[in-house]
């Protein structure tokens, strides 16, 4: 029932569905903030969503929207299948580290670099979470993982993939940024970030991507508080947030 | 309509684009590399989507996110490529949505070379993706046929929401013959109630997935899979015969195999030897029946294939040893000479096999002397 002093409510773009996400993952919050700007912006109607294989292969339970279901790493092919085919509908991927920078590495590089005129919402929580907590590309040196047992040791698992900087230097992408979701003030400029990156993409502007620093207190064997102080304090300076790449059309963008 | 003269790969091209292809997906490898090109320039001219993609890989998945939508969709590579697409058609088998992917075959197994072969029959008919899943496979002989059996793949994948290959080898790909176009169709979107395109306000949202956590749910899906696949072996398995009334030999070969075959059927009659050949249009679903009929007729059966007997074993299955199989391949991107035909034809004539015969091991034995 809506009251007058109602404040906080699902988002219609939710589905009814509980999320699987473990207690303190930041998953959750990510969906929401894709789920509010899709409300917004009254695109749910024509948005097709495209679940990874990771923690998010469930995705597709939670939004209201059609879905697809990708093979791991695929994602940015299978919405590059049908953005081409249907230009006029919003399509937007939702990928983790495992995901996007590891095994779809080669599917993600090339879609920003042909300009795919869709959104990509990246979870960076430095392992492969559906799995058990392996190192990902993303996990930093010295990170213990159950892959890593003594810490990430650079000289024989190299160095972490810094995906935005990266993807920043592609012509064909528009919007490029890496934001964080350890704390309020944080999440507001993520979903900020979230809404411009739709917004590019229905004025056709090109590829758009939104890195979030997120939280897996479950692998990272810590109390969700002290999973978001570890973003603070070890992901963060890693993983420097800001604006890598927003065009000058872009930039024109009012909310 | 009137026959021009049509390269095979480019008129695999224009066949679907004719059919109706709002999508084409691709990477270069030869012998397959004018469909791409062809389509490079084509499909833009029209207004209808082409992306030379990063990896097979990457174009597998761009058809299957199409395939999505319910629009014609489809790739084309060589054997190496189709390998690299195996993750895709198993997921696409598992989504049950229409997908066309053409093979022109190359020599293998890895690199191999670029010479015309049927390797791939048993990744193509047997194998392949992960998972339980069938899928419809056609064998086209010429470039007529190759342009007939494109427009037919699409009305199969879409019928019966299921992966549809085209097999052929190099040679079929890369030759020129006169052949005649079908008409264009224009593009028909489907109103698929299954398609992931937008619910557009105008229904409840749409869900395309291959997982099924719950075993029982996936064993469902593979039922589900299998008792659609007895509908397409019930209705679709085509093929061609020739001399096959009188036969008392008959050989079995497909694609260009099953052509030089014909030749030496065709030289063999004129020797007055009572030869015939079946020649499977649909290599999945196999002409089985047909030929369990045809083991009451012939006394012995004769397998020929660019490979090293992969489609043997199917027509082993169907004639079940009641006569001899005998098989004569030249695998590795080696085409065989009607001749080479004609003299197993006339072997089998003059020091017929047994039952028991292990016909790819006498083979082999016959294969290993010659050389």
């Amino acid at each position: 029932m809506t009251t007058p002093n109602l404040v906080y409510e699902r988002p219609e773009a939710f589905t009814d569905t509980p999320t699987h996400y473990c207690p303190g993952c930041t998953h959750g919050v990510a969906h929401r903030l894709v789920a509010e700007v899709l409300e917004e912006m009254n695109i749910m109607d024509k948005t097709i969503g495209v679940a990874p294989v990771g923690c998010a292969v469930f995705a597709y339970n939670y939004f209201d929207v059609d879905f697809v279901e990708a093979p791991h790493g695929r994602a940015p092919a299978m919405a590059t299948g049908i953005k081409r085919v249907l230009p006029d509908r919003v399509v937007f991927t939702y990928q983790g580290d495992g995901d996007l920078a590891s095994i779809g590495m080669g599917e993600i590089v090339h879609a920003a670099a042909r300009g795919e005129n869709l959104t990509v919402i990246f979870i960076n929580n430095a392992n492969f979470g559906m799995t058990g907590g392996q190192m990902a590309p993303t996990t930093l040196p010295g990170m213990k993982t159950s892959s890593s047992q003594n810490g990430r040791d650079v000289e024989t698992q190299g160095y972490p993939i810094k995906v935005s900087e990266m993807l920043s230097t592609l012509e064909g992408v528009g919007y490029c940024v890496r934001r964080s979701l350890h704390d309020p003030k944080n999440i507001r400029l993520a979903k900020k970030a979230i809404r411009m990156a739709f917004e590019s993409q229905v004025r056709g502007l090109g590829f758009s991507m939104v890195e979030l620093l997120s939280t897996c207190p479950t692998n990272w064997g810590m109390t969700p508080v002290n999973s978001l102080k570890f973003i603070e304090e070890h992901m963060v300076p890693a993983y420097p947030l800001g604006d890598y790449k927003v065009s000058d059309a872009i930039k024109q963008i009012k909310i | 309509m009137t026959k021009e003269l049509w390269k095979g790969n480019e008129a695999i091209a224009e066949a679907a684009v004719r059919a109706g292809l709002e999508a084409y997906f691709g990477y270069p490898i030869t012998p397959q590399t004018e469909v791409l090109e062809y389509l490079s320039r084509r499909m833009p001219e029209l207004g209808r989507a082409f992306v030379q993609a990063e990896s097979e890989l990457g174009a597998v998945n761009m058809v299957y996110g199409a395939a999505c939508t319910g629009v014609r969709v489809m790739s084309s590579s060589s054997s190496p490529g189709v390998s690299l697409m195996m993750e895709g058609l198993s997921y696409i088998a598992g989504t049950e949505v229409p997908a066309v992917l053409v093979n022109v075959m190359r020599g293998g197994p890895g690199l191999g070379n670029i010479a015309p072969a049927q390797s791939d029959y048993n990744q193509a008919v047997h194998g392949g993706g992960h998972g339980d899943y069938p899928r419809i496979v056609l064998a086209p002989a010429s470039v007529q046929e190759a342009i007939d059996l494109t427009v037919l793949s699409f009305d199969l994948a879409e019928k019966y929401r299921m992966i549809c290959m085209l097999i052929l080898d190099g040679a079929i790909g890369q030759m020129m013959e006169p052949a005649e176009m079908p008409e264009m169709k224009p593009v028909q979107r489907k109103d698929f109630d299954w398609a992931t395109n937008g619910t557009m306000g105008k229904r409840d949202r749409r869900l395309l997935t291959s997982i099924y956590l719950n075993p029982l749910d996936e064993e469902q899906t593979n039922l589900r899979l299998f008792n659609r696949w007895k509908e397409v072996q019930a209705s679709e398995v085509r093929y061609k015969e020739y001399f096959i009334e009188d036969a008392e030999i008959v050989i079995v070969g497909f694609g260009t195999a099953g052509r030089v075959a014909l030749s030496a059927v065709r030289a063999a009659r004129e020797q007055g030897i009572k030869v015939g050949l079946l020649r499977p249009i649909t290599v999945s679903p196999f002409p089985t029946e047909r030929l369990d009929q045809l083991t009451g007729q012939a006394r012995a059966f004769l397998v020929t294939e660019m490979n090293t007997g992969q489609m043997l074993n199917d027509v082993q299955l169907a004639v079940r040893g009641r006569v001899p199989v005998e098989f004569y391949g030249r695998p590795g991107g080696v085409v065989p000479f009607p001749d080479e035909i004609l003299g197993e034809i006339k072997r089998i004539i003059s020091a017929p096999a047994t039952v028991d015969t292990d016909a790819r091991d006498a083979w082999l034995t016959r294969m290993t002397q010659h050389a």
